[in-house]
C-alpha cells in the first residue's frame, strides 16, 4: 500500500505448534493500571519547567489569497514569547512520502501545517503564537491582522468535478489521463484497475443492477485532542513528545520540514488517546519546534476538540457508481464501478487503496474500476480504519443485495456461491494466499442470531468487507535482565494497549518464561532503528514478527552462553521449554538451563543477553470479516435502533482474543456510527457547522446493543504465529449491513449517508408517494 | 481579572489556591494542582473525559468554574483506588478489557462509580442511559458495560 513491496521483505513460515501462553486472556496486562488509576501520560498530561503555551490562528474563510499577515501587535502583547507565520519555514518541493496508509506530498504537509499563498479551508493554520499562559496567547491570537481576498469555494465532490467549479490549484492537472490536459482541474488523478473482459461479463449477465451512491466526510472521532510539547535548545537538538501513530515518520517529517538532521530530533510518543488513522499527520509538531526554538523555551501545544473536527482527519466524502451484472443463478459475471473521492485541499485521498478493493471479497473474471482524486475546500483528508473502504462497501454489498433478491438467493448463500478464496485472482494483483473467508459466512449462516424472529418494521442485513495487512519497516530489541526478565522495547506504537500485551505473550511464549516476567515498552526515535507506523493493521502482526526475530536472538545468544559453559559448540545446544539444552546424549550429561540461569552467567561468557531485529516485514495476511444486523425503523421518526449486532472475522491467530473481541466490537460502533449519524455539515460560507461532539454526534453507549463476537483462525501462511492483521476490517460492512437491513424492515434503498432520521423519513414518504401513484395508474 | 481565593477539598485534602475566575474546575485540577488524570476531551461538556463529583454530584469539570469548587468536595480519579487496592470498578475494567486507548477511562470510572452509589442495581439499559454522556471510541461500549454490571455485583456482594 504506497510502496511496492520489497524482494527483500521478511516473511516467517507459519510454525503450527502447541502454544502455553499464545491465545490466552491475560489480565495482568502492561497498561491497564496506569489508565484506571489515571496515572498514563499522554501528550496533554506533560509539563515541562518554564513552558510556554502556544496557539494557532486559523482561517474562517474557505478559499482566499493571503496578501498580507501583520503580527507586529501581537508580538508587543507582554507575555508572548513567539510568533511564526510562512516564512519562519522553508518552502518545499514536491516529494512524496508514505504516511500510514496514504502518500503526502512535501509541498502540500508545509503549506496544510501553516498556509502559504493562500488558505483553503475552515480551519486552516495562518499563524501561532506561543506566550506565558493560555489566556495570552488567544488574546495574542485576536491581534493578529490577515488581510484575505476571499474567492468562491467548492465543497461536494460532485460540484468540484464540473467545468465551471472554482479550482483550487491553478497548478494541478488531472495526471492519469493522456494527454496532460491543458486546463487545470480539482482533479488531481484518475485512476483504473482491471481485470478480464467487463464488455463480455455485462454481456453474460441475465441480471444487471447500477446504482449511485453519497457520503459525507466522517471524523475519526478520537476522544484526545492532538497534543505536542516540543523543546528546542540552543544547541540546536529538539525533543517533541506527542500523541502519534508513528513517531519515526514524524521524526522524518519534523526534520525535512524545518530543515533539520533527522539524528537532531527526537520524538517520544506518548500514551495515545485514539488514533484510527488520524494521527498518521503532523499537524502541530512543526510548530511547536519552531516556537519553541524562537521562544526559547519549551512550548505545548493543545487542539481545542474544533480545530480538531476543522483541521483534522476526517474522510473523504465520496461519490460512488457501482453496477454489476450476474446470472439468474447467481453468478457475478461483471462488476464495474467510479470512484469520486475528496481529498480535501491538497490532493491524495485514499483513493488508490479503494480502487484496488472495491471487489475484492469475490472471485470475479471481469472487473473495471475508475477513481478520480478531487480536490475540494475541505481539511486535507486522513485516514480512518479501512481508509475508503466502508463507502465502496457501501455500494457494492447493497448491489449484491439487490442482486441476491432479485435471484431469490439468500444474502450469505450469494456470497458463497462468488466468495473470494485460496487462489483467487485479485484485482489489485496477487493472487490472494488462504484465507477466511467462506469461513466467516458459514458461521455467519449457523449463527444463532438468524433465528430470532423479526417483528413489525424490523429488518435484517448482511455485509462484509476485507481489507490488507500493511508490513514494512519494523524494529525491536529484547533485553534479558540479570534477574532473567524480559524487557522488549518495541517502535510500532500501541494504539490500544492491545499489542503491548500481545508483544509480551509472544516474547513470554518463545523464551519459555511467564507472561508476568516480560515487560514490553514503547521506544522513543533514539532507542531503535526506523519503525513505519501502526496503520494498515500492522501494529501486532508485523511488530510480533521483530518481536519473535529480536528474542530468536536473544535465544540464540543463550544458547552461546550454555555451549561455553559446557565447552560444546553452539549447535550442539537447542533451546526447549524455556531452557538451553544438549542437542543429544551424545554432547554430554548437562543439566538444562533456564533464562534466570544463563542470565547470572551472561557476563563471564561474553556480556549481557540481548536480541534486536531490524526487518522490513512482507506485506500479508489479509482479513475478511462478515456483519449481520437486525435493525428496527421507528416509521413516525425515521429514526434507526439497531436491535442486533453479530460481527466474525478471520484473526489468522488470536494472540489476546477478549482483546480483539473489544477491536472488533469497537469498529462496529464506529461504524454504526458512520452509518446512521456522523457527517460533516459545512454552511454556504463553507464553514463547518458541526465542530462539537454536541452536532456531530458519535455513538453513545444508549445508542447501542452488545456487539456479538465470533474469531476464525486461518493461519497467515507467512507469519510464525498466523497473525493476520484485524484493526481495520470491522468498520467496513456495518454501513452497508445496516442499509440492507433497513431495506428488509421496510422496503426502502438508502444510497445517501448518514442514514440519519430525516434522510429516513423522507424517503419513507418519497415511498409513500411512489406507492399512491402506483395504486393510482393501476386504478386507471 | 483579580484572582479569588478558593478553599476545597480534593480526594480528602485540603487545598487552597488563588484562582482565575475565567478558569474551569479541570484546568484548576489539571494546570495548578498537576491531577492529570482528569482529561479534557471537548471543553463543552459533551464527551464526559473530565467527570469528577463534587459534593457526590457527578459533573463534567471543564462545565464548572474554579470558584464554585469553594468550600465544596471534590473527588477524582485519582482518589479512587486505595493504596495498591483497586477500586471494584477500576479491577473489573482491566479484567473486562472495558479499556482500549484508556483516555475516556477515568471519566467512565467516575461517572460509573456514581451510578453504584445512587444505584447499586441497575439494569444493562439504566447503565447504558447513566454513561450516555461519557463518549468512548475504542470499545463500542461491550465490555464497559459488561465490567460496570460485573463490578456492581461484586460490590452488592454476590
Amino acid at each position: 500500500m504506497g510502496r511496492a513491496p520489497s524482494p527483500f521483505a521478511t516473511k516467517i513460515p507459519y510454525e503450527k505448534k502447541d502454544l502455553k501462553i499464545v491465545g490466552s486472556n491475560p489480565t495482568a496486562r502492561g497498561d491497564a493500571v496506569d489508565k484506571v488509576t489515571g496515572r498514563a501520560r499522554y501528550a496533554s498530561d506533560i509539563t515541562l519547567p518554564g513552558q510556554l503555551i502556544g496557539r494557532v490562528l486559523r482561517s474562517s474563510h474557505a478559499r482566499a489569497n493571503i496578501r498580507s499577515i501583520d503580527t507586529s501587535a501581537a508580538e508587543a502583547l507582554p507575555g508572548v514569547k513567539a510568533v511564526v507565520t510562512k516564512d519562519d519555514f522553508p518552502d518545499m518541493e514536491v516529494e512524496h512520502a508514505a504516511s500510514g496508509e496514504l502518500m503526502v506530498n512535501f509541498r502540500d504537509v508545509t503549506r496544510n501545517m501553516m498556509a502559504r499563498e493562500n488558505v483553503l479551508y475552515d480551519g486552516h493554520p495562518v499563524a501561532a503564537v506561543a506566550a506565558t499562559s493560555d489566556a495570552i496567547a488567544r488574546e495574542a491570537l485576536t491581534l493578529i491582522k490577515v488581510d484575505y481576498e476571499v474567492l468562491p469555494h467548492v465543497i461536494d465532490v460532485r460540484d468540484a468535478m464540473k467545468d465551471d467549479a472554482p479550482v483550487l490549484h491553478e497548478d494541478q492537472f488531472t495526471k492519469g489521463v493522456e494527454p496532460k490536459p491543458t486546463k487545470p482541474s480539482n482533479i488531481a488523478a484518475r485512476m483504473e484497475s482491471k481485470l478480464g473482459d467487463i464488455d463480455k461479463g455485462f454481456e453474460e449477465a441475465e441480471i444487471i443492477i447500477e446504482r449511485e451512491f453519497n457520503t459525507k466526510p466522517v471524523h475519526q472521532g478520537y476522544i484526545e485532542p492532538q497534543a505536542s510539547v516540543a523543546n528546542y535548545t540552543e544547541g540546536g537538538l529538539a525533543e517533541v513528545w506527542t500523541g502519534t501513530q508513528g513517531h519515526f515518520v514524524f521524526r522524518a517529517q519534523i526534520a525535512k520540514l524545518l530543515k533539520m538532521d533527522m539524528s537532531k530530533v527526537k520524538v517520544i510518543p506518548t500514551e495515545l488517546g485514539g488514533g484510527f488513522g488520524g494521527k498518521n499527520n503532523v499537524y502541530l509538531e512543526p510548530l511547536a519546534v519552531m516556537l519553541s526554538k524562537k521562544g526559547k523555551r519549551p512550548v505545548k501545544m493543545v487542539m481545542d476538540r474544533d480545530e480538531v473536527f476543522r483541521a483534522t482527519g476526517p474522510t473523504s466524502g465520496t461519490n460512488v457508481k457501482v453496477k454489476m451484472g450476474c446470472t439468474k443463478d447467481g453468478r457475478i459475471t461483471a462488476a464495474q464501478a467510479e470512484l469520486n473521492y475528496q481529498s480535501g485541499a491538497y490532493a491524495g485521498s485514499s483513493l488508490p487503496l479503494a480502487t484496488i478493493t472495491v471487489f475484492t471479497r469475490y472471485d470475479l473474471e471481469n472487473v473495471s474500476v475508475i477513481g478520480h482524486d478531487v480536490t475540494t475546500n475541505r481539511p486535507k483528508v486522513a485516514a480512518y480504519r479501512a481508509p475508503g473502504a466502508p463507502m465502496v462497501a457501501f455500494g457494492v454489498e447493497t448491489v449484491i443485495d439487490e442482486m441476491a433478491r432479485e435471484c431469490g438467493i439468500d444474502a450469505i448463500d450469494f456470497r458463497l456461491l462468488n466468495a473470494a478464496k485460496e487462489g483467487t485472482q485479485t484485482h489489485f494483483g496477487p493472487k490472494l494466499g488462504p484465507v477466511g473467508y467462506i469461513q466467516t459466512l458459514e458461521r455467519a449462516k449457523a449463527h444463532a442470531h438468524l433465528k430470532e424472529k423479526l417483528g413489525p418494521n424490523q429488518g435484517r442485513g448482511v455485509a462484509t468487507g476485507f481489507w490488507f495487512t500493511l508490513g514494512a519497516e519494523t524494529s525491536a530489541t529484547v533485553n534479558i535482565g540479570e534477574d532473567g526478565t524480559a524487557t522488549l522495547i518495541f517502535g510500532t506504537v500501541d494504539v490500544t494497549g492491545g499489542s503491548r500485551s500481545a508483544f509480551a505473550m509472544i516474547v513470554a511464549e518463545e523464551l519459555g518464561i511467564p507472561f508476568e516476567k516480560v515487560r514490553t515498552m514503547s521506544g522513543d526515535t533514539s532507542a531503535l532503528g526506523f519503525n513505519f507506523m501502526t496503520a494498515g493493521s500492522r501494529g501486532t502482526a508485523a511488530g510480533s514478527m521483530a518481536a519473535v526475530t529480536a528474542t530468536r536472538k536473544a535465544i540464540a545468544r543463550m544458547c552461546e552462553i550454555a555451549a561455553r559453559k559446557w565447552e560444546v559448540e553452539p549447535d550442539e545446544v537447542v533451546w526447549e521449554d524455556g531452557k538451553a539444552r544438549p542437542a543429544g546424549a551424545n554432547v554430554g550429561d548437562f543439566a538444562p538451563m533456564t533464562v534466570a540461569e544463563l542470565a547470572k552467567e551472561a557476563s563471564w561468557f561474553g556480556g549481557t543477553i540481548a536480541g534486536h531485529a531490524e526487518i522490513n516485514v512482507a506485506q500479508g495476511g489479509p482479513g475478511f470479516g462478515t456483519h449481520v444486523v437486525d435493525v428496527e425503523v421507528d416509521r413516525r421518526t425515521g429514526a434507526v435502533k439497531i436491535l442486533r449486532y453479530t460481527l466474525i472475522q478471520d484473526a489468522g491467530k488470536a494472540v489476546y482474543p477478549e482483546f480483539i473481541e473489544g477491536q472488533f466490537q469497537g469498529g462496529a460502533v464506529q461504524g454504526i456510527g458512520t452509518a446512521l449519524n456522523e457527517e460533516y455539515i459545512y454552511n454556504d460560507k463553507g464553514q463547518l457547522e458541526n465542530t462539537g461532539f454536541l452536532d456531530y454526534r458519535i455513538p453513545v453507549a444508549s445508542d447501542v446493543p452488545f456487539i456479538n463476537t465470533e474469531i476464525v483462525e486461518v493461519p497467515n501462511p507467512d507469519h510464525p504465529y498466523g497473525i493476520r492483521g484485524i484493526g481495520e476490517v470491522p468498520i467496513i460492512p456495518p454501513l452497508p449491513a445496516i442499509a440492507n437491513a433497513i431495506h428488509d424492515a421496510v422496503g426502502i434503498r438508502m444510497r445517501d449517508h448518514p442514514m440519519s432520521p430525516p434522510k429516513v423519513l423522507r424517503a419513507l414518504k418519497d415511498q409513500m408517494i411512489e406507492d399512491a401513484a402506483g395504486q393510482g395508474t393501476a386504478a386507471e | 481579572m483579580v484572582k479569588q481565593h478558593v478553599t476545597t477539598t480534593v480526594n480528602g485534602d485540603a487545598v487552597e489556591l488563588l484562582c482565575d475566575p475565567t478558569q474551569t474546575l479541570l484546568d484548576i485540577l489539571r494546570d495548578e494542582l498537576d491531577m492529570k488524570g482528569t482529561k479534557e476531551g471537548c471543553g463543552t461538556g459533551d464527551c464526559g473525559a473530565c467527570s469528577v463529583t463534587m459534593d457526590g454530584v457527578l459533573v463534567c469539570s471543564c462545565l464548572v468554574l474554579g470558584v464554585e469548587a469553594n468550600g465544596a468536595s471534590v473527588e477524582t480519579i485519582e482518589g479512587m483506588a486505595e493504596g495498591e487496592e483497586l477500586h471494584p470498578l477500576q479491577q473489573k475494567f482491566i479484567d473486562h478489557i472495558a479499556l482500549q486507548c484508556g483516555i475516556c477511562t477515568p471519566g467512565l470510572l467516575v461517572a460509573s462509580k456514581a451510578l453504584l452509589e445512587e444505584n447499586p442495581d441497575p439494569t444493562e439499559s439504566e447503565i447504558r442511559y447513566w454513561l450516555a454522556g461519557n463518549l468512548c471510541r475504542c470499545t463500542g461500549y461491550h465490555k464497559i458495560i459488561e465490567a460496570v454490571q460485573d463490578a456492581a455485583a461484586e460490590m452488592r456482594g454476590n
